[in-house]
């Protein structure tokens, strides 16, 4: 399969000297739902900002479906839709008119762009209030209209920049399946979230970029393979007054009816719970304590950030 | 619904060949959704927009008009009342396409709306000829809602139609480029309002609005001719009555060079991303 982008020695210094990117290189294979995770001020946004021709580059190379960004802008800017993070269309306009507005932009009648934009506006659950002014809408509403207006000209990558911030969670699944199924049908699709069960849910790539770096670029199942502990909670149907020897790295009463056990790779939790069925403990219901992406993300961000500083040191 | 659409809008080529983005047709699209969003916007608040400039005309007309004009009588021949109209006309074509260029494009700025335009394939010149033809529009409209009030006040006749529509036209370009430059520099909202209160007014009132340089001392009468405007205005009035304190050719010398840099300049600033892109 092509790749829909490729960067090569990617690198951006601001006016004023702040340098967000240092040389990343990334690669996104066609059809693909790819995450770019980083903490604030990672260069996450820079990275999109210049795929989108939003942002200058300093150096660099980037080619979006075999075309180079620099040679051929107008045609990949054709090939792209992005949905910001902040609202960034004209809330003074109808709610259709921001997209068909939108479809216009990318040469399409106004006719077509209509057509499309209902068709859009329907799906997203916006077609009852298409006529009424864009600012009325409530901020979810704002979001989805941002991702009608990114399809509007049937892009092949649609790069979606915090799409569910501030977005209740019922509505963010709604999104889910959206995106997951405009994805199926051959989108591909770039995603940058601070909701990182958002990305483990949705994205089979991942790259996380710290300080303008890459520092870990691979599948999603690679990458939470990576990870050594996990640590569950466990609900005692009865008080337990104290805890047996089981087959784990770790073990604790976090009250008389909670329990946690850390488990590394290689140790199940059967084996827990046959320990504690034999010591007459009854297991209600249980859950994973920490969020595996997050506690990757976490330490992929640290050891970096130590790496950095320990260059840095004289 | 596919999520995709096969549009001719799009030039389709694959990996390693050259690609443009928008076709002749897409351009054509494109220019024109731009340019209706423009009027559609204006006049969404014609109170704002096109409104105010008739009342200020019709008071200009009434005070300068019918209580101080019949003390001052004549001007080249022609009453003072219609020696004024063609330099009031001018005057909103002028304010009214700067004011459209550099509100819009300040405010899409401000909003960060900018950005659907500066995704899209649209090719810079394309955008500039988009928010230029807005302010056109509005310049063009103003200038004719003016020309109405003015029917009601004074006696109006045209000495050449293609000069009178080729200076209204070439002006209303103009200064929309001005409008377009001043907005894509203006980081605040004071910064839309410091050309046209400061520049643009005194130079408009001192370049022969409300009489002719003739009337001037010597001194007065040279500096004049420093003031671009003068030669506009000039311009117009020759078309609608046949004088002018100026050679005609004149005045399209200072619209065509004006217009010539004022658009390399703004094409320059939307490459380099000026006030645009990061």
């Amino acid at each position: 399969m092509s790749n829909a982008v490729e960067i090569y020695e990617l690198e951006k210094t601001y006016e004023g000297g702040t340098h967000a990117l240092k040389g990343i290189e990334l690669a996104i294979a066609e059809g693909d739902f790819f995450a770019l995770l980083g903490p604030n001020g990672a260069g996450k946004s820079t990275t999109i900002g210049i795929l989108c021709s939003l942002v200058n580059k300093t150096a660099g190379s980037v080619r979006v479906f075999g075309h180079d960004l620099d040679r051929d802008r107008a045609w990949v800017k054709s090939q792209i839709g992005v949905v910001p993070q902040e609202f960034n269309f004209n809330q003074f306009e109808p709610v259709e008119e921001v997209v068909i507005n939108q479809g216009g932009f990318y040469g399409m009648t106004r006719k077509a762009a209509k057509k499309r934009a209902h068709e859009l506006l329907k799906q997203l659950g916006l077609f009852e209030k298409r006529e009424g002014m864009a600012r009325a809408l409530s901020g979810g509403m704002k979001r989805r209209l941002m991702i009608a207006r990114a399809l509007v000209h049937g892009p092949r990558m649609l790069i979606l920049d915090e799409p569910t911030a501030g977005v209740d969670i019922e509505l963010r699944r709604g999104m889910w399946d959206f995106l997951t199924q405009i994805n199926k049908q051959g989108t591909t699709i770039i995603l940058t979230t601070h909701y990182l069960e958002e990305a483990e849910a949705l994205c089979r790539n991942i790259a996380i970029i710290n300080e303008g770096r890459i520092v870990e670029h691979s599948s999603m199942r690679n990458l939470l393979a990576k990870l050594s502990q996990e640590t569950f909670v466990l609900y005692a149907r009865e008080p337990v007054e104290s805890l047996p020897e089981m087959p784990v790295v770790g073990s604790r009463l976090i009250d008389d009816e909670t329990i946690e056990v850390d488990l590394t790779r290689g140790q199940e939790l059967t084996g827990v719970f046959d320990v504690l069925r034999g010591h007459g403990i009854v297991i209600e219901r249980m859950k994973n304590k920490t969020n595996r992406l997050e506690e990757l993300f976490l330490r992929l961000v640290q050891d970096d950030d130590a790496a950095i500083n320990a260059e840095e040191r004289p | 619904m596919s999520i995709r659409s096969e549009s001719d809008a799009f030039d389709h080529q694959g990996p390693g060949e050259k690609a443009v983005g928008l076709t002749p047709r897409g351009a054509w699209n494109a220019f024109m959704m731009l340019l209706t969003r423009e009027i559609l916007r204006f006049g969404r608040i014609w109170v704002q927009t096109v409104l105010p400039p008739m009342i200020m005309t019709a008071l200009y007309f009434v005070v300068f008009g019918h209580l101080i004009g019949p003390r001052i009588g004549e001007i080249d021949g022609v009453p003072y009342i219609q020696y004024l109209v063609p330099g009031l006309i001018l005057m909103s074509v002028i304010t009214q396409s700067y004011a459209n260029s550099v509100s819009s494009f300040f405010g899409a700025k401000f909003a960060r709306h900018v950005e659907e335009l500066l995704v899209s394939p649209m090719p810079n010149w394309l955008i500039i000829v988009g928010y230029v033809a807005g302010g056109v529009a509005r310049g063009l409209t103003v200038g004719g809602a003016v020309t109405l009030v003015a029917l009601l006040f004074a006696e109006l006749s045209v000495h050449s139609v293609l000069n009178l529509f080729g200076v209204a036209l070439m002006t209303s370009i103009l200064f929309a480029l001005g409008g377009l430059i001043n907005a894509v520099y203006a980081t605040h909202f004071d910064h839309i309002s410091i050309v046209p209160t400061f520049v643009l007014t005194p130079l408009t009132y001192l370049g022969g609005v409300f009489y002719s340089i003739n009337m001037l001392s010597e001194f007065w009468q040279q500096a004049s001719l420093y003031n671009p405007i003068l030669y506009i205005i000039n311009g117009f009035r020759y078309a609608m009555l046949g004088i002018s304190d100026v050679p005609v050719w004149s005045t399209y010398a200072i619209l065509a060079v004006g217009i010539v840099i004022a658009y390399l300049y703004v094409l320059r600033l939307f490459r380099n991303g000026i006030g645009l892109r990061g």
